[in-house]
């Protein structure tokens, strides 16, 4: 194991930088300062971006261990310390995150007029937890990340967000942190069973079964309000409605991540018997998501509303993914979340370019955009498909390979899902058609310009991406699957191991 | 009888200068000011004496008084807290009429008091400590005469903590006459000698719980503490809300820990009844508040009960937790009333929440400080706040308390909601009066000071928690 710090903590660490450069240096409240921060923040978060991608470049895809592992004493006594490393299942993650940063800050280059500096701030402060969580070795460090996030995001959502703010960001915090405390109480009994915080150590341990039942339950509740599952999903809407369009984009893109990326990293191979048990609630809940959400889905009136209903019922498919225990379920839960990462966030932009125009997230006030933005009403498109699940683009691949897991353990948890892929077919080209086509009727309608050159900068990577993964996955899959596998293999093992001991106890009597 | 005086110099030398202070007070030196920089000289020196004296346990007195690791780690923030209370009171004293030079000088009688409560090891030796400091803390409650407000908050302050001096005095003589001893080591053998202690005994250690719990104000014995953090002045309900109480919580401590350990199946059911319910009304009852003192009243209600979380333990984990949550508190508080004091519109202190609306337009500075510090107080990592409930919480997993421990990360997030509205307020509300400028240097440095523990508490947690390990140990060696 190498100590010290490396590449992950330059990457975690990095925008804080920027933070401290904003603080420092963009002092005073005239327009210099402000484009300053604005640049400042732009610049910071690139770099990130860039230096994140040596993670990539430099990842072996041959192995399941943790890479770029360091390790830093941080409280020797009590056998918590600074550990970071990354594997095959949270290399996308970090790379998400800085990804969408700079696309978030771009995004909102003149969206958002007041408070720039303090907004710029909260963004970059974001990245480094977002990034940290997906990087932590420990569990104390990964869970100061995990809920350190709640601070920026709530200040993002009430500083810059719409009519209903106060609400929605008292909603999102309240929400998120009763989840997550039980889990700190279920991290601190882990630490106590295992003896240290390391998440290496605490994956090699097998914990007795009625032990996991408690311990699950509690990682439980904070990973199904974070993803969400239904029925805690309701603060999503909420804060997806009221906050600022980038404040979207990170909330869709990168937040519900964590509830997966939880899932994948601590309930099922910490906690394999109680994950076989609960399977079936699992489904069920993620069942009723694809499908409920996806008919409230179907009734929206607000856009926004209608692209969060839809990132739960995605996040159904993902959780049954995951539970699926299959290398194919996995993946494709893991490929389903980078694509809806990527897909939901450029949805939540295409939201945000009209809405910065006419200040309305109203279907029924809008209608035949396409005569006057046809652009964006390409671009709309692609991510409109993709979101619907189209061969050739990303968000077939995941939904696809879900199924296909899902196949293998359950027909029935299947054939719902399916449904739920029809219905998401439906309510996406419905809200299509009622935006972009039909007669240009309204007057202020008519004035509406298409994208203008940072707009296109902003969607041409989403689209470059969203393409590269539907037509080309496995640059994708190939560094997830070995992690993958290592993760299925480990949970037949616990499995069988747990099956013979039963057997063992029953033949004794 | 040995009569060792080491281990009481700190106390010994803070006394002498407190009245050599309180005769240059009346004999020349008029301003207030001057006296107060005095006064913050003399805490420093004593603070030097009491680390200068090491960290070794030290009997003394004739056995009455006690010094060691835990002593001094307390000892150190206690000073600190009086210190900062003092400090920001400058300023403040002199636009509302108040400096004259008693004012730091009841609060150094005051902390004498807490330093003796702190190495008291005799109950009688306990009670003159804490009486000291109750007699001290009523006249600076009641400083401000001329308003019904503060003159209120000292009667009722004086009624109640008689009211509760008579519980513990009642519960020392019942101890006394069951054991037949005052002195903590006498009690500690007479407890520990096996089989079951005397009903007498028991009855009398409640009642010096009960006393003890006024003190801290915990639930139910903290009808006082809004009324009284209401109506003193500001910067003395900044020293009530951290000197005393961590001397309290301390005294706590030691007593259950020291002469009634062994006891500590009797005592732990009290202590858990005792948290739960300041868990509960510190969280639950701060909702309605609308004036930020009064709001401190019920957040301080709750982070006791947090304390007592690890004190419930009875382990030397607990008492660890107990001593870094005490560490962070004091840091979170102070830093919690500088801002307060900030908050001045055209010339006049304001104190309900409402008014800080549009805080951090005016003072965006300021104001991202008093979130920082909101935010640690609601225990939102990677603040400290979080690091002090962490290890409380961890304590109570071990211990096997884990519904206590399941009530508590409820109860704060329930918390959680009025330390968001000061935030909300600050931040979403638009803007109202502005607040004055400039603020005070002083008034500045503190905050900032505050904030900066707060924040980079995380990168180096080990210069508070190594020390409280230390100080932990002293009680359990023995």
């Amino acid at each position: 194991m190498s100590s010290g710090v490396g590449l992950l903590s330059i990457v975690t660490f990095l925008p804080l930088v920027g933070v401290l450069a904003i603080l420092l240096l963009c002092r005073g409240t005239g327009e210099d300062a402000i484009r300053n921060s604005r640049m400042a923040a732009l610049w910071t978060s690139l770099a990130t971006f860039v230096v994140s991608l040596f993670l990539w470049f430099r990842f072996d895809s041959g192995t399941a261990d943790f890479q770029f592992v360091e390790h830093v004493e941080w409280l020797p006594e009590f056998n918590i310390a600074y550990r970071m490393g990354i594997d095959g299942i949270s290399l996308f993650f970090v790379l998400l995150s800085t990804f969408l940063t700079p696309i978030c800050i771009l995004s909102s280059w003149t969206a958002v007029q007041v408070r720039v500096k303090e907004y710029m701030i909260a963004f970059l402060a974001l990245e480094t937890l977002m990034v940290g969580m997906f990087c932590a070795l420990d569990l104390v460090v990964f869970y100061v990340f995990f809920e350190g996030v709640l601070i920026p995001m709530f200040l993002i959502i009430g500083v810059w967000g719409g009519e209903r703010r106060i609400y929605a960001a008292f909603k999102f915090f309240l929400f998120t942190l009763l989840g997550s405390v039980l889990m700190l109480l279920a991290l601190l009994a882990v630490y106590l069973e295992v003896g240290t915080t390391g998440i290496v150590q605490a994956l090699a341990y097998s914990f007795p079964p009625d032990l996991q039942i408690w311990l699950w339950l509690a990682f439980f509740a904070s990973f199904a309000v974070k993803i969400p599952m239904w029925p805690v999903h309701t603060w999503l809407p909420d804060a997806h409605v009221e906050a600022p369009t980038a404040g979207s984009v990170i909330l869709a893109g990168v937040l519900l991540k964590m509830g997966g990326y939880g899932f994948l990293r601590f309930s099922l191979p910490m906690f394999p018997e109680a994950s076989e048990f609960f399977t079936p609630l699992i489904f069920v809940l993620s069942c009723v998501a694809v499908i409920y959400t996806s008919l409230v889905a179907l009734a929206q009136e607000d856009m926004k509303k209608l692209i969060a209903y839809s990132s739960v019922a995605h996040m159904g498919f993902v959780t049954i993914g995951i539970f699926t225990a299959t290398n194919q379920g996995i993946a494709g839960a893991i490929f389903q979340m980078l694509s809806h990462g990527i897909v939901s966030a450029a949805l939540f932009l295409c939201v945000g370019v009209v809405y910065d125009r006419l200040h309305t997230r109203e279907i029924a006030r809008y209608g035949g955009l396409v005569h006057r933005m046809p652009a964006y009403a390409a671009v709309f498109m692609v991510f409109t498909l993709a979101s619907v699940g189209l061969p050739g683009t990303s968000g077939f691949v995941g939904e696809f390979l879900v199924l296909l897991g899902a196949f293998e353990v359950n027909t029935w948890v299947c054939f719902l899902a399916a449904t739920g892929v029809i219905l998401g077919a439906a309510y996406m080209l419905y809200l299509y058609r009622r935006v972009i086509f039909g007669k240009l009727e309204r007057v202020e309608l008519q004035a509406m310009l298409d994208l203008t050159p940072r707009e296109i900068a902003v969607f041409a990577p989403l689209v470059v991406l969203v393409l590269w993964m539907g037509i080309y996955p496995s640059s994708f899959l190939d560094p997830i699957q070995v992690s993958v596998q290592n993760l299925v293999d480990q949970h037949l093992a616990a499995m069988n191991a747990a099956g013979e001991s039963t057997a063992f106890a029953a033949k004794g009597h | 009888m040995d009569m060792n005086y080491a281990p009481a110099v700190p106390e010994i030398v803070l006394a002498c200068l407190a009245m050599a202070l309180l005769m240059a007070g009346v004999f020349g030196l008029e301003r207030g000011r001057t006296v107060s920089w005095l006064s913050v000289v003399s805490l420093a020196v004593t603070l030097l004496l009491v680390l200068a004296g090491g960290t070794d346990r030290v009997v003394g007195l004739g056995g009455l008084f006690a010094t060691g690791a835990f002593a001094v780690y307390v000892k150190v923030l206690v000073l600190l807290g009086s210190m900062f209370a003092i400090v920001m009171s400058l300023t403040f004293n002199e636009r509302e009429s108040l400096d004259r030079f008693e004012f730091p000088i009841v609060i150094l009688f005051a902390t004498l008091g807490m330093l003796m409560m702190v190495s008291a090891n005799d109950l009688i030796a306990l009670y003159l400590g804490l009486e000291l400091q109750s007699l001290s803390l009523y006249v600076l409650a009641a400083f401000r005469r001329d308003t019904l407000r503060s003159s209120e908050a000292g009667l009722k302050y004086f009624v109640l903590g008689a009211l509760s001096s008579g519980m513990l005095l009642y519960g020392c003589s019942m101890i006394y006459g069951f054991v037949g001893a005052t002195g903590f080591d006498a009690i500690a053998a007479a407890v520990g000698n096996g089989g079951e202690p005397s009903l007498g005994l028991v009855v009398g250690m409640v009642f010096l719980l009960a006393g003890l719990c006024f003190k801290v104000s915990a639930a139910p014995f903290h009808m006082w503490t809004p009324d009284v953090y209401e109506g003193a002045p500001t910067p003395v309900t900044a020293l009530f809300s951290v000197a005393p109480k961590i001397a309290a919580l301390a005294l706590f401590v030691r007593v259950l820990m020291e002469p009634f350990g062994d006891m500590a199946d009797k005592w732990q059911q009290i202590i858990v009844v005792v948290a739960i319910l300041s868990m509960a009304i510190g969280a639950f009852t701060a909702i309605a508040q609308e004036n930020i003192k009064r709001l401190m009243a019920y957040s301080s209600i709750g982070h006791v009960g947090y304390a007592l979380v690890g004190v419930a333990t009875g382990t030397e984990e607990g008492v660890r937790a107990v001593l870094i949550y005490l560490a962070i508190y004091l840091f979170m508080n102070v830093g919690v009333f500088a801002c307060i004091l900030a908050m001045r519109q055209k010339g006049n202190a304001v104190e309900n929440i409402s008014d800080l609306a549009g805080f951090s337009r005016s003072r965006p500075l300021v104001a991202g400080i008093f979130a920082a510090l909101m935010f640690s107080m609601a225990g939102i990592p990677p603040l400290a706040g979080f690091f002090g409930k962490f290890y409380v919480f961890m304590a109570a997993v071990n211990a096997g308390l884990v519904a206590l421990a399941v009530f508590g990360v409820l109860a704060s997030v329930v918390g959680c909601y009025y330390y968001l509205r000061i935030v909300k307020v600050m931040y979403f509300d638009d803007a109202g009066e502005d607040m004055d400028r400039p603020l005070p240097s002083e008034i500045g440095v503190v905050a900032g000071l505050s904030a900066a523990v707060v924040v980079l508490f995380v990168v180096v947690p080990w210069t508070i928690t190594d020390f409280a390990g230390g100080a932990a140990s002293t009680l359990f060696s023995g």
